[in-house]
């Protein structure tokens, strides 16, 4: 099976046969992972970096967890752009390390197109493992098969997406997936959440919450990066909970059942509340397993041939 | 490039003449001695004459002016320097430049101001100062203007570094009035602006980069409108890059304030769609536009609101834009594209006649900043950019005389190219 990109930057411009392969592939990747021996030797002798220049616990330990279950050598490189930025430049670090012969760069950066300007200086696979508030494609692929495992059909799918828009690369590349696979698509939160002229993506726009979980099968709840919050886009947590947080209270006014997601970490009793989260129809704990899978299938059908 | 010093009589045949001072465009030969012309006519008798040159096809004009390039001396050796900054503003045609006061120091005393004359003594170029409106540049306390404005600074600005607090540049807008020199804020609140890495629009939301909204910029201007119409002060408005900005620009004009506004090649070249690129080459402050931003840009050179056309000519070096779009230095070099530019877009394009362009790089920019800009007339200086309108060419690497090559204009293609220049007794040709 070859994909017809090269390496994945971000969804935007995927193709649906693409996306429909690496979904399928990871699915495979799924039953390996469901064995007693959860390894195969497709990667052997391929060296892998894990190139974070921002903080991440989950998607740097699935990543390196693919990368091993697929049997290839890895090494990791972490390091703050702060810190970066007054020794030596991104480019001298990433020409160094890739001095040393890498076949494939998995890529973590906090400014949108760090990736791209990878792939100026580097003759490898390239993978965006989250790139500033760009895209984090491998997020909303395991989003992506998550839904599929749930619901079957991503087609017509009725998907609202619940949090900061505006800073949330989960959001956009869920949003040029999904779309690409002809789910529906409603973006919630309040205005200072939601980025300038966002519905030129083919998405609708509501501030009421109400609103979004009766258009919705599924809704994908984003983490309130507090963080951010000094920023003062909202008045105080407790008031976005009021307005946007996922309570039982909420879900009960519902005459149906909704599919929930989270790219973790969850902030509880904010975003979500802690019975939604844990309830049966939160598939939160699947995302993380499929994680894994994804990025098996990403690797192998990017990296193997090479 | 070649450089010389031309023989005692020159004789120019066939030029078509480009007067911006007169309204005319027409067809005579011209003989220069010493440095000066001394007849204008047709069938001018050869003998006795050095060296004649034919310039059948070319128009002649009086040598243009950017009013707005970043030599980066001193401080910044590395990026640019009078000299090579002075070769570049050759190679588009400009005889007389005015330079940014944001080098370290910052041009913000009588003695810096001397210096950036000392250096440019024996280049091709005048190169005049603006000076800082605040010491340090700081945005707290006045420079001496009118020291700084005898020493030869001809405009004020803290270039880069808007001026916040309305107080002080209510103080400078004031103060001004004493030496009548334009002051120049560059027009951004810093507060809206924020992180923003380029224009907040579509394009930014769908590429995840944190915008700087065209607001940012129009309600800096609209303070500064309404602070010279109220000190009755001389305001020129840096590279206006909005729709908004156009219209605010627009009826102060009518309101009879006295502003001028200059926009730079690349707003009224590019949009934002280049930074689908990522390429940092495309950071520039203010950012790249949209179309209709660009498309109001070119309807306000049109109408007047827009009297110049200057480069905000900012070079730095490679590595500060191989790198993420955060860390990368704002602005690119402009002077060697700047009129291959100007008459791909403006010109066959259809938006200004030549002489429309003509005036904003030459008679205009000289009004802004009380420069004097030699006619041609007998008895004048030789100072002439020479052009060929039609001529097609790919800019490249080797047209570019700066120390830096930050330009996202490299294999473009343009319509229109300046030939040789006659500057201070040389003939630069290109």
């Amino acid at each position: 099976m070859n994909l017809s990109i090269k390496h994945l930057f971000g969804l935007q411009g995927v193709p649906k046969d693409d996306i429909t392969a690496i979904l399928d592939t990871a699915f495979s990747f799924r039953e390996v992972l469901e064995r007693p021996v959860k390894k195969v030797p497709t990667l052997q002798g391929k060296t892998i970096v894990n190139l974070f220049f921002e903080p991440s616990t989950r998607t740097r330990i699935s990543f390196e967890l693919a990368e091993k279950r697929l049997s290839a050598d890895t090494v990791n490189f972490s390091a703050s752009t702060s810190s970066l930025s007054k020794g030596e430049s991104l480019k001298d670090t990433i020409q160094n390390l890739f001095a040393m012969k890498m076949d494939v760069v998995v890529m973590r950066h906090s400014v949108p197109g760090a990736v791209k300007l990878l792939a100026q200086f580097v003759d490898a696979v390239i993978i965006n493992a989250g790139d500033g508030t760009h895209e984090h494609p491998t997020q909303a692929l395991l989003d992506m098969m998550s839904l599929k495992e749930k619901v079957g059909d991503l087609e017509d799918l009725n998907v609202a997406i619940i949090g900061d828009i505006r800073h949330s690369r989960v959001a956009l590349s869920n949003i040029y997936g999904l779309k690409t696979m002809g789910a529906n698509i409603m973006l919630c939160g309040p205005p200072t959440f939601i980025p300038y002229g966002v519905e030129s993506l083919g998405v609708s726009v509501t501030y009421d919450l109400d609103e979004a979980l009766v258009f919705a099968d599924t809704v994908n709840v984003l983490r309130i990066q507090k963080e951010r919050q000094d920023i003062g886009q909202i008045p105080s947590l407790r008031e976005y909970r009021r307005l946007y947080g996922l309570t039982r209270e909420r879900l009960n006014k519902l005459k149906k059942q909704i599919t929930i997601l989270h790219p973790g970490p969850i902030n509880r009793q904010v975003e979500i509340d802690s019975e939604v989260a844990d309830s049966e129809h939160s598939i939160i704990l699947h995302q993380v397993l499929n994680g894994v899978a994804i990025r098996m299938a990403i690797l192998y059908l990017l990296a193997s041939g090479k | 490039m070649q450089i010389r010093e031309y023989k005692n009589r020159v004789l120019l045949t066939n030029a078509k003449v480009i007067d911006p001072f007169k309204d005319s465009i027409y067809d005579a030969d011209i003989l220069i001695e010493k440095g000066k012309i001394k007849k204008i006519g047709k069938n001018i008798p050869v003998d006795g004459i050095n060296e004649v040159i034919d310039l059948k096809g070319l128009i002649v004009s009086p040598g243009f002016i950017d009013i707005h390039v970043h030599f980066r001396e001193p401080g910044y050796e590395y990026k640019e320097t009078i000299e090579t900054g002075c070769r570049s503003a050759l190679a588009s045609g400009f005889t007389q430049v005015c330079c940014m006061p944001n080098t370290d120091p910052a041009i913000d005393t009588q003695e810096s101001v001397r210096f950036i004359y000392r250096k440019a003594e024996r280049q091709l170029v005048n190169v005049y100062p603006i000076a800082a409106i605040t010491k340090g540049r700081k945005g707290k306390e006045l420079t001496e203007m009118v020291e700084l404005s005898e020493s030869g600074a001809v405009a004020f600005s803290d270039d880069g570094t808007p001026l916040e607090n309305s107080q002080i540049m209510r103080y400078a807008l004031e103060y001004s009035r004493i030496v009548d020199k334009p002051v120049i804020n560059h027009a951004e609140d810093l507060a809206l602006k924020a992180n923003g890495l380029m224009n907040e629009g579509v394009v930014s939301t769908q590429l995840g980069i944190s915008g700087n909204p065209s607001l940012a910029e129009e309600v800096m201007i609209y303070r500064d409108l309404s602070l010279a119409h109220f000190t009755k002060a001389r305001i020129h408005i840096p590279h206006v890059s909005t729709a908004g900005s156009v219209d605010l620009v627009r009826k102060a004009k009518v309101d009879g304030i006295e502003v001028t506004a200059e926009v730079t090649p690349h707003h009224f070249s590019l949009t934002d769609e280049y930074m689908r690129s990522f390429n940092a080459n495309g950071k520039v402050s203010p950012p790249l536009r949209t179309e209709k931003d660009r498309l109001a840009l070119i309807e306000g050179l049109k109408d007047g609101t827009i009297d110049v056309i200057a480069t905000d000519h900012a070079p730095h070096t490679y590595e500060t834009k191989e790198t993420s779009l955060d860390l990368a230095s704002s602005g690119m070099i402009g002077l060697e594209s700047a009129f291959g530019l100007a008459m791909t877009n403006l010109v066959h394009q259809g938006h200004l006649t030549l002489m429309e362009l003509v005036k904003k790089i030459t008679v205009n920019p000289a009004k802004v900043m009380n420069l004097e800009l030699p006619k041609i007339k007998e008895g004048e200086e030789a100072n002439f950019t020479i052009f060929d309108p039609e001529e097609w060419w790919v800019f490249s690497k080797k047209d570019i005389y700066s120390k830096s090559h930050n330009t996202p204009f490299l294999g473009s293609e343009f319509t229109g190219r300046v030939k040789s220049v006659f500057t201070k007794s040389s003939y630069v040709t290109l």
